[in-house]
């Protein structure tokens, strides 16, 4: 897709630099010469919308850990210091803590966009495990982040998350004190917690390069699925997907901006505004929504499965549904990319966002009775979607007729609607 | 290079390069390793964290039925003066019955019964249990006296301990556990 360079530097200057460091090259021709599908939508704004939350949340970060302070004893203090004493502290601090929902709102889209077009396939493996690399690492970032306050969510989701690797075997204990620092969470858990905290989002600035990278090398996916062939097929990047995305970030960040001034807690959870107590847990621990899918699934593991008791299998299963998307390219087994000439796919792909959906309310609920249940199902449908149904539908499903183009497809669809009108 | 190195070069044999090149990169590898266990060590609990390995608590003021919680290594320590009636319902549940039937004591041996008098203070000492107050699931901190078994309730995921902290119901693996402590005098435990 690269292909060769159309930028041509016509003042001296522009000459100067191009021989010395061609900067300027590199993203006139990834930014605005860069050739699009045609028939991009509006599902392809997500990755503008993340790019956008990753600044957004470096930015507000950076200035909140000037008046942050990690040491458990004024740690939950210093934040209600930002909220009440620190100029603008309570928007900058709503920014950030409504910023990480809206990063993982934006990246939940991103990767059913992918789900649904098959942007995952050959030869776009490497593309979508860097995906999944920012995912696992925003996963751990959140996660840090939403300790750092030191209320009662903080602690105790801190100690329930740590005790999870308390289910291996042998090394279980050894690798929890060492993550911990200690044998609770305390000072040194809090202190390289706030470091990580700093420094993980940095990580995912870069492996956000090498994703963008790999996808300027492969090209963009689009609704077809179909492969750009000629020129037609594309349109520059500036200013058709430049505008594209704009639009679709301003509405985002219009949603965003509701969430920061009329709800800015609709998404937290009121006791983590009590102090954390090492000595009292919540009634009711429930973590982040954005981890709650992987949370029911936790707890859906009630039962020992052979020599393995409730407690690992439960954590294995948590972190095998995250393990499992590295393996995806190679689990659909379909020729075919876009559900859009799929029939059986999309249906399956419907209700695989409904179940994922329904295990993450089934994970704030409290783990007894019918919910219990429902998860067992809900689990069983996650990973039979990726194990099972994707494998098998590659060899039995008929797919559509699929357009010979991109400029064929678009074509069709506009003489339709010409034809209609 | 030295003629007999183009020598042992053409003839394939190895050549002082080559020996050179095998002990820089294991002085390399030994040097990284070194170097990287300062940067891993330093995760592991500090010395101050282990200085708190033991406390002393007063239980003088705990009548039968009363409780108290210490803390000790930043867990909760439950110290417990048992009734007649915890106690007897503990002796009366079969070994068999047990999730975990191992005493999970640290002051016994570690493969002992998990029998109420292996479970308690002791001999003589049967009304007394201190266990760790971290739930063996995933770390809460059990509720006192709640439950299915008039033990402990862990909230978070709903694990029922009985009045001998034995594991009875619910997703926790194992019995909670017992640190070492001892008596130093009649009123006053000493724990770890």
């Amino acid at each position: 897709m690269s292909g060769h360079s159309s930028y041509e530097p016509s003042t001296g200057l522009e000459k100067w630099i191009d021989a010395r460091l061609p900067l300027p090259r590199l993203m006139y021709d990834s930014f605005v010469a860069y050739p699009v599908p045609r028939n991009l939508n509006y599902a392809y704004t997500f990755g503008a919308m993340l790019s956008v939350m990753l600044i957004v949340q470096i930015l507000t970060g950076v200035v909140l850990a000037m008046h942050y302070s990690a040491e458990t004893t004024v740690a939950f203090n210093s934040v209600e210091k930002i909220m009440r004493d620190v100029n603008h502290g309570w928007l900058l601090r709503y920014m950030h803590a409504n910023g990480a929902s809206f990063f993982f709102i934006a990246v939940y889209l991103h990767i059913g966009r992918g789900l649904y077009y098959g942007s995952y396939k050959a030869p776009r493996e490497i593309l979508w495990i860097l995906g999944v690399v920012i995912y696992l690492l925003m996963m751990a970032t959140g996660f840090m982040g939403y300790v750092l306050p030191w209320g009662q969510m903080s602690f105790w989701g801190a100690t329930v998350i740590t005790g999870f690797f308390s289910a291996f075997p042998w090394v279980g204990e050894w690798i929890q004190q060492f993550l911990l620092g200690g044998f609770a969470v305390d000072n040194p858990t809090l202190n390289r917690f706030f470091s990580l905290h700093y420094l993980l989002p940095f990580m995912i600035a870069g492996v956000v390069v090498l994703h963008i990278w790999a996808l300027h090398v492969t090209g963009q996916t689009n609704p077809t699925g179909v492969e750009v062939k000629t020129k037609t097929d594309t349109v520059p990047f500036t200013p058709y997907a430049t505008l594209k995305d704009a639009l679709g970030v301003s509405v985002f960040l219009m949603v965003y901006a509701w969430f920061i001034f009329y709800m800015p807690n609709y998404l937290g959870h009121p006791d983590n505004y009590i102090p954390a107590n090492a000595l009292k847990t919540p009634a009711h621990i429930v973590p982040e929504w954005y981890y709650l899918p992987f949370y029911a699934m936790l707890r859906a593991i009630t039962f020992n499965i052979g020599p393995i008791d409730s407690k690992l299998g439960g954590v294995l299963v948590m972190f095998g549904s995250i393990i499992i998307l590295f393996f995806l390219p190679w689990l659909d087994t379909s020729k075919v990319r876009s559900a859009v000439y799929r029939p059986w796919y999309k249906l399956f792909f419907w209700i695989f966002v409904a179940n994922a959906i329904m295990l993450g309310w089934l994970g704030s609920r409290p783990a007894e009775g019918l919910y219990v249940v429902l998860s067992q199902l809900g689990t069983l449908y996650y990973f039979g979607f990726f194990i099972v149904i994707m494998p098998l539908l590659g060899l039995f499903e008929t797919p559509r007729r699929i357009p010979n183009s991109i400029t064929e497809a678009v074509l069709e669809k506009s003489g339709k609607a010409a034809a209609s009108a | 290079m030295s003629e007999h190195d183009i020598k042992s070069e053409t003839l394939g044999e190895p050549t002082r390069r080559d020996f050179l090149y095998l002990t820089t990169g294991m002085a390399g590898v030994v040097g990284a390793a070194a170097v990287a266990w300062p940067f891993i060590d330093q995760m592991r609990p500090d010395a101050s964290t282990l200085a708190l390995a033991s406390i002393e608590v007063d239980v003088s003021a705990l009548q039968p039925g009363m409780s108290l919680t210490a803390k000790w290594r930043g867990k909760p320590i439950f110290i417990r003066n048992r009734t007649e009636k915890e106690i007897e319902e503990a002796k009366a549940v079969q070994l068999a019955e047990l999730k975990d039937p191992v005493a999970r004591n640290a002051n016994i041996a570690a493969d002992a019964e998990a029998t109420d008098i292996a479970r308690s203070a002791g001999e003589g000492k049967e009304n007394w249990i201190v266990m760790i107050g971290s739930c063996t699931h995933l770390g809460c901190v059990p509720l006192g006296q709640a439950g299915d078994f008039g033990g402990w309730f862990c909230p978070c995921h709903g694990s029922h301990y009985d009045t001998a902290g034995r594991i009875r119901k619910g997703p926790a693996p194992m019995n909670l556990a017992v640190p070492n402590f001892s008596f130093i005098s009649d009123t006053v435990i000493k724990i770890g």
